[in-house]
């Protein structure tokens, strides 16, 4: 069965916000806004070679805020049916009768609103029917059993695709759509050998479905993580250099792009408040947000509050420019809004790039991360330990693997130990992230 | 009037959908080489409420409602859904679904058996069971009581949440069963400040409950008093440990050690696929002697609790590890028939656009011998972990974390100094064999757990009585 065309519905959303804004002025609220959107997909797996699961995706619903006065009110439902947006409506409207004033609410002021919505080339549907979406995923999944006889089990391959339409809306008249597309290509397999099991897994991820990893490439690459955990140990305990590879490198990014971001600054919940213009990372890195990506995993030209997004860095030379604002934690802080209501997007890490072979070598004996777990992350006081698996590197040259071993330091120094970033950038995520060396951390081991 | 007449009024009556309409279906989907079709209804609704700063700042209401539908053919699931509840919605995600099967089957469904489980929770919606201006007091005694503690509390936000969700199933076994669930949780979290820092501290509680329960023996304050004192503790932490050491677990929360370390790898799909730690283990010695585990979803009113699964599966106590001897999996119907082993009432999904899967529900350990005072008093030298954040499990390899957001030391047989939050990191199997002592005060979560698996999160309770691990690696700082 074919999929229907979603950047074809932007027209009826857009109707679909304009009846939910009217019914919001007819319901008293003073100001609203309101973002619908809907999306349809399928996720085909397969595991050991035969058909495993098949899964038809379509979702739909609508969320709205009112303001009353200074007073807010939200309400969300799965269905855009009158009946549905009348109660929903009332639902937001009720709300607001019992939260209390508060002068940082209300839509973000006209003049920042988006002006030019244009197409930043993020919908590209693949057509793709569950036949040949089982066959490349069968492809995938046989290419990574064959890396090695001691890969001997499968948690399948999955092939997926989505395709989706959200029309954002407020009362000033603004009114932005954009249409996306998804797709992925994964596997995950089980590797023995007499010291047990190991998995691992890789995927490939983009909005456009020619521009996707060959499936026999992600399989293969599966298979090699896999294979290269095996035998495993954990190491002494110790403080050492640590290298992140660059897939779990925008997590500790991320981490970073958490501790600046301005709900956690105006709760205090940072070890950042009161950091602009300060060093907060060494000037190995700047953070630069690039929102205009053609086909960008994180492409936008309006924020959640239809604020125009702009290119910007946050860190520059490891020196803090901005706190990462929406329109209301702008205003609890007395500053502008950077357009960043939802997050940030596409953010890029720069800075002087080296191979990865030059970044092992300056490590010389050390530990190279390349899966992290666990939560223990708390940017309130930047306390940063997590379980890690990966390489002990000796003499610049992978040793042996490890596992079972945590990575900690204060974010602090974390990110002021930076010595240096590679040239491998993940472009999977709304952060993109290289390998990242840190000069010293304490690994907890044996 | 029962479950199910109260569940087919609010999910079918809107739609004009009956009993004969959905046996069609049913029909439908055994009409292709499938074992087993399904149809699961339900209708949620949440409202939450946020104090943040002093003031009532935010609140939400949602509702969702929708049909998932699946057709199983041995180890093929097709699977479609639907957000609304109509005749020709239900017929073409049916159609989406049964394409997974391509040759011809009997189109035979089983005869009705209505389930009627026993009752573990009310089924009211307790969203309804308080004045907005009740609700709204709660918050504010919260913030309250949480900056009377002590000046160097900054902030506090208290958010409350209540939801109710009823949900149906109608399935080619004969299934057709429905379940109303509460579901109530209250959260207060604090930023405590001095010339040293900012810490915080949260603490909160719930369960399938009214919101009443609230209401009760000062839980609010509890709370809030709890939160408080966390921060303020951590106020006065000290750098941790690094290196493998001796780990005693309080009481309760620290549960979530089992939730990681046994609990995943015991889900009936990862054991069927082999790619669990403990595939294949069955009668094996997993554990030490002093490790009784088990999973339990009758337990009255508990956040993990159900009268019956989201298959339509009454729930049950299940002793998953039985004196050290693995003894069951957890497992959901799929699963169930491939392994040639019963259900146990584990088939969960956190709403109707989400396959099911053995899920845990309330798992716990059961309480052994030793005072925990004495526990304590054994360690020389170690850590004591009060309270944890969240986990995670790679079932594979067996390697589990979990972070404490509130540690000590423990040195010569005494609770020492507060240290900072750190992950701990050890093997499933390995770390089972290690619990030397188990203590006496059994006893489960206050209500907050949520798990995570293949992007579904489900409310579940953990606990366990106080326990010493001989070895487990602490990631702290301090080399």
């Amino acid at each position: 069965m074919s999929m229907r065309d979603m950047q074809a519905r932007e027209g009826e959303l857009t109707e679909t916000v304009s009846q939910i804004l009217a019914e919001a002025r007819k319901q008293g609220a003073d100001g609203a806004e309101v973002g619908v959107s809907e999306s349809v997909g399928l996720e085909v797996a397969v595991r050991k070679g035969e058909l495993e699961t098949v899964e038809f995706n379509q979702d739909r619903g609508f969320g709205i805020t009112v303001y009353v006065g200074s007073r807010k009110g939200y309400a969300s439902t799965s269905d855009n049916g009158t009946e549905a947006i009348e109660n929903t409506v009332k639902a937001a409207v009720n709300i607001a009768t019992y939260t209390q004033d508060d002068d940082c609410n209300g839509l973000a002021d006209p003049e920042l609103m988006a002006t030019s919505v244009v197409d930043l080339g993020l919908y590209h549907p693949w057509d793709v029917e569950v036949d040949a979406a089982e066959a490349i995923a069968a492809t995938c999944e046989a290419a990574a059993l064959d890396v090695d006889g001691r890969i001997e089990n499968s948690d399948g391959a999955e092939v997926s695709t989505s395709r989706g339409c959200t029309v954002y809306g407020n009362s000033h008249g603004f009114v932005g759509a954009y249409s996306g597309t998804v797709h992925a290509i994964q596997a995950i397999v089980i590797a023995r050998d007499d010291k047990g099991m190991q998995r691992d897994y890789w995927y490939t991820m983009s909005r456009q479905s020619d521009l996707l990893e060959a499936a026999e490439a992600v399989g293969q690459r599966a298979g090699e993580r896999t294979v290269a955990r095996l035998g495993a140990s954990k190491i002494e305990t110790g403080e050492m250099p640590v290298l992140f590879a660059p897939e779990v490198a925008s997590g500790l990014i991320g981490h970073l792009v958490g501790a600046i971001s301005g709900g956690a600054i105006y709760r205090k919940a940072s070890y950042l408040v009161d950091h602009v213009g300060e060093k907060v990372a060494s000037d190995h890195i700047s953070l630069v947000e690039n929102p205009f990506i053609p086909g960008g995993y994180a492409s936008r030209c309006f924020d959640g509050d239809g604020v125009a997004t702009s290119a910007k860095p946050f860190v520059k030379a490891g020196v803090l420019e901005s706190y990462v604002l929406s329109t209301y934690s702008a205003r609890k802080l007395g500053m502008t809004s950077t357009g960043n209501a939802g997050g940030v997007h596409n953010l890029l890490v720069e800075g002087r790039t080296r191979t990865v072979e030059e970044l092992l070598s300056e490590m010389g004996d050390g530990l190279l991360v390349t899966s992290l777990m666990g939560q223990g992350v708390n940017i309130v006081n930047g306390d940063y330990s997590r379980g890690a698996s990966g390489f002990r590197v000796k003499n610049g040259q992978i040793d042996h693997a490890v596992d079972e071993v945590t990575v900690a330091a204060n974010m602090k120094d974390l990110f002021n130990n930076i010595v240096g970033i590679g040239d491998d950038v993940d472009v999977r995520g709304s952060i993109q992230a290289p390998s990242i060396l840190v000069a010293s951390m304490t690994v907890g081991g044996s | 009037m029962s479950l199910l007449s109260q569940a087919q009024t609010t999910l079918w009556e809107p739609g004009d959908i009956t009993e004969a309409g959905v046996e069609g279906l049913l029909g439908d989907l055994k009409s292709r080489q499938a074992d087993f079709g399904e149809l699961f209804f339900q209708t949620r609704v949440a409202e939450t409420w946020v104090l943040e700063n002093g003031i009532i700042k935010e609140g939400s209401y949602g509702v969702n409602t929708g049909v998932g539908i699946r057709s199983v053919s041995g180890e093929k699931t097709g699977f479609a859904y639907a957000d609304e509840i109509t005749m020709s919605a239900l017929t073409s995600a049916t159609e989406a679904a049964r394409s997974i099967a391509r040759t011809g089957g009997d189109g035979v469904v089983q005869a009705w058996k209505r389930t009627e489980a026993p009752l573990r929770y009310g089924n009211q919606n307790p969203i309804r069971e308080l004045t907005e201006e009740v609700k709204i007091g709660l918050l504010r005694d919260a913030d309250r009581v949480a900056r009377a503690q002590d000046a160097r509390i900054k902030e506090v936000t208290v958010s409350l949440a209540a939801s109710h969700d009823v949900c149906l199933v109608a399935a080619t076994d004969g299934t057709l069963a429905a379940d109303m669930r509460p579901m109530i949780r209250m959260n207060v979290s604090v930023i405590a400040e001095d010339n040293r820092g900012r810490q915080n501290g949260s603490s909160g509680t719930g369960g399938r409950r009214s919101l009443t329960w609230l209401l009760e023996d000062g839980r609010v304050s509890g709370l809030a008093e709890d939160a408080a004192r966390v921060a303020l503790v951590n106020l006065d932490a000290i750098e941790a440990p690094a290196g493998a050491m001796p780990v005693v677990l309080g009481p309760g929360w620290c549960g979530v050690l089992l939730h990681e370390a046994v609990g995943h790898g015991l889900e009936g799909d990862f054991n069927r696929k082999g790619s669990s730690t403990y595939a294949g283990r069955m009668g094996a010695k997993v554990a030490s002697e002093h490790c009784t585990i088990v999973d339990d979803g009758t337990l009255a009113d508990r956040r993990g609790s159900l009268n019956i699964d989201d298959e339509g599966s009454p729930t049950q106590e299940n002793v998953l590890i039985e004196h050290g001897i693995l003894k069951g999996y957890m497992q959901d119907k799929l699963n169930a028939r491939l392994m040639g082993v019963p259900c146990t009432g584990n088939g969960r999904r956190e709403a109707y656009s989400c396959l099911p899967m053995p899920r845990m529900t309330n798992t716990f350990m059961r309480a052994g011998d030793y005072a925990p005072e004495e526990i304590i008093a054994s360690v020389s030298k170690g850590i004591y972990a009060a309270s944890f954040g969240g986990g995670s499990v790679d079932i594979t390899s067996g390697q589990f974390v979990f972070a404490a957001t509130e540690a000590y030391l423990i040195e010569d047989g005494k609770i020492g100094r507060p240290i900072k939050g750190a992950t701990l990191i050890g093997n499933g199997p390995d770390v089972m064999t290690r619990v030397s002592m188990v203590g006496d005060d059994e006893a489960l979560d206050p209500g907050v757990g949520v798990c995570g698996k293949n992007g579904q999160g489900l409310p579940v309770g953990v606990g366990q009585p106080t326990c010493k691990v001989d070895e487990l690696t602490v990631g702290g700082t301090q080399a």
